[in-house]
């Protein structure tokens, strides 16, 4: 049994970029005054001449990362994934990943576990519009250890990339040595009773439920579904096809995220039934992380309840 | 590329954009004819005499960049794209046909020349401020020039740009904006006012030159006193004429985006070639 590692994921993200710093001359950090939120500000201590705060101005930040990514240079765009998803979409579309330019945008306070904030900056619908976008690569990790891998390989990816952060701690549910490649899901556990797909640092309370589920004798496989785009199809038709139907969870819209991606995969190649646990046609709220998570269906608890109604029906 | 330096000669030029110009436009029966018109002359001093570039070799480091901000313009780029040799002036009349590289707006992807895909307004600034603070944390000594249109001065953004180019003084960014005074709904200042516009750029902290921007000498001096200009970014006021050098086009805002018919492309093309051969 590890012990408890219980950190922000956006920690993840900073310290990856720390070791950015060192190691590759052309990774610049851009950030809209929020980088003390979203780590950035690690990095602008001690690489202050490639650490550039644009100010409260989003789109201009992500036409101003384009600039530099024609020049060479790889631009980690940071700010909270409403804000820059949103505001700066059509500058995302037609500037980005129209040009197909090495553009990295990363999201932080994706979901409604960002709490008392409210709606307003709650990322809930930032995969579904990334994913949308021709070029666009989208990648959703699941805790700190997993951010700082996936920022270190995205440094190495050719073309427009998001990265979705969260705010709150949360349960490393990986950890140093784990493996990880965009594009490919990790299995986390292998059950013989249902197939729950997940996205994010909700994977956490996923695993919790997984733990409430052992003593009702109900044996789940989990998959860490981090990479939303490119989707690993072949990991999911597989599952479909041992299992006969599947189960997601997530933190975003059910209209365009995980779910969806993955019924779109399924309804062409393998239809079964897919059970989406997400949050349906609405906006988040004010609240603790934990009283939110639970009120959406999306609390270990309500995880697992779902997980013993899905299985037994 | 060899420059021209003759006032006379680029003159003659930009009667070839021109014509060009109209000729694409016609043969396809699309694009946007207007705003193309009223940057020629910016555009061939630009093309011809000011920027340093290597059409065989697109992507050298060293060479001046230049973003069509509005992207709409598209005619005029590559019409001086292909007097410049980038490509043959005979692709011209493939413009916005399928499986053409000249697309109704530049698409990077497709063209070699085309730095970044433009033609949703507002954004070609802040992507030239990238590039300019590029060269300048690299200490290299190219220059970046953008073509603004002057309705597309209504997008905030812009704005959020001028702020960046100077708290960074950028001073090897120059924007040119191509007041032609008239936008698709009609008068920039019934749309939208705009006015008093040196003063707001002034007052964003830019050395601002205001010139005819057709007048080939005055815009060839404006290029000159931008190289002088030191630790402020430079925009250049060009009071233009939409439709510019077709009679019956010129302060129309009706042939923004409308193609001319057999007839009128005939007239146009007698006034310019009147021009040419003058």
């Amino acid at each position: 049994m590890k012990t408890q590692d219980i950190r922000p994921i956006r920690d993840g993200y900073g310290n990856a970029l720390l070791k950015l710093g060192e190691t590759n001359p052309n990774v610049l950090v851009l950030d809209a005054d929020l980088s003390t939120s979203t780590r950035t500000n690690w990095f602008a201590e001690k690489f202050p001449e490639r650490f550039i705060d644009v100010g409260i101005a989003e789109q201009n930040m992500v036409d101003i990362a384009a600039g530099l990514s024609l020049e060479g240079k790889i631009p980690f765009v940071t700010t909270y994934g409403v804000f820059v998803c949103g505001r700066a979409f059509d500058q995302l579309r037609n500037t980005v990943c129209y040009s197909q330019l090495n553009v990295k945008i990363v999201g932080s306070h994706g979901g409604i576990s960002v709490g008392p904030d409210g709606g307003s900056h709650q990322a809930i619908e930032d995969i579904a519009l990334m994913r949308i976008l021709p070029h666009m690569t989208v990648v959703v990790p699941c805790d700190h250890f997993q951010a700082y891998k996936a920022t270190m390989e995205l440094a190495e990816l050719q073309g427009p990339a998001y990265l979705r952060l969260a705010r709150e701690a949360t349960e490393a549910i990986t950890d140093e040595n784990s493996n990880f490649e965009i594009g490919k899901a990790q299995i986390l556990t292998e059950g013989d009773d249902c197939a729950i797909f997940f996205a994010g640092t909700i994977g956490a309370e996923v695993m919790k439920a997984f733990e409430l589920l052992h003593d009702k004798n109900i044996f789940p496989t989990i998959i860490n579904m981090h990479t939303i785009k490119p989707i690993d199809k072949e990991c999911i038709i597989k599952y479909a096809k041992k299992f006969g139907k599947l189960m997601t969870v997530e933190e975003h819209l059910q209209a365009g995220g995980l779910g969806s991606a993955i019924a779109e995969v399924l309804v062409e190649e393998y239809p079964v039934k897919v059970k989406m646990l997400a949050i349906y046609d609405r906006f988040g709220e004010s609240g603790q992380p934990d009283v939110l998570l639970d009120a959406f269906g999306l609390s270990a608890k309500r995880i697992c309840e779902q997980v013993e109604e899905f299985v037994r029906e | 590329m060899e420059k021209i330096t003759k006032i006379d000669q680029l003159q003659k030029r930009a009667e070839e954009i021109r014509y060009d110009i109209v000729s694409m436009i016609a043969e396809t029966g699309s694009g946007h004819p207007g705003g193309s018109l009223s940057g020629v002359d910016i555009g061939t001093v630009l093309f011809f005499n000011e920027m340093n570039y290597d059409p065989h070799n697109p992507t050298r480091e060293e060479r001046d960049r230049f973003i069509l901000s509005k992207g709409h313009a598209a005619p005029l780029l590559y019409a001086l794209l292909a007097h410049a040799s980038y490509f043959e002036r005979s692709e011209l009349k493939t413009l916005r046909k399928y499986k053409s590289r000249l697309q109704g707006h530049p698409a990077s992807l497709m063209l070699p020349g085309v730095e970044v895909s433009t033609g949703s307004l507002g954004q070609g600034l802040s992507i030239s401020c990238g590039i300019a603070l590029s060269g300048k944390m690299d200490k290299k000594n190219y220059r970046v020039y953008t073509l603004l249109g002057d309705g597309e001065l209504d997008e905030g953004q812009v704005w959020e740009a001028a702020m960046f180019a100077s708290h960074k003084k950028l001073d090897n960014l120059c924007a040119i904006v191509d007041r032609n005074r008239l936008q698709i709904d009609g008068d920039t200042e019934k749309v939208m006012a705009l006015e008093p516009l040196k003063a707001k750029w002034d007052a964003f902290g830019w050395h601002t030159i205001l010139i005819d921007g057709h007048n080939i000498s005055d815009i060839l001096d404006a290029f000159e006193e931008f190289h002088s200009v030191k630790n402020k970014p430079t925009v250049i006021l060009a009071k233009t004429v939409k439709g510019k050098g077709v009679s019956f086009m010129e302060n129309i805002a009706g042939w923004h985006g409308k193609a001319p018919d057999r007839e009128q492309t005939e007239q146009a093309l007698k006034e310019i070639k009147a021009r040419m051969d003058a």
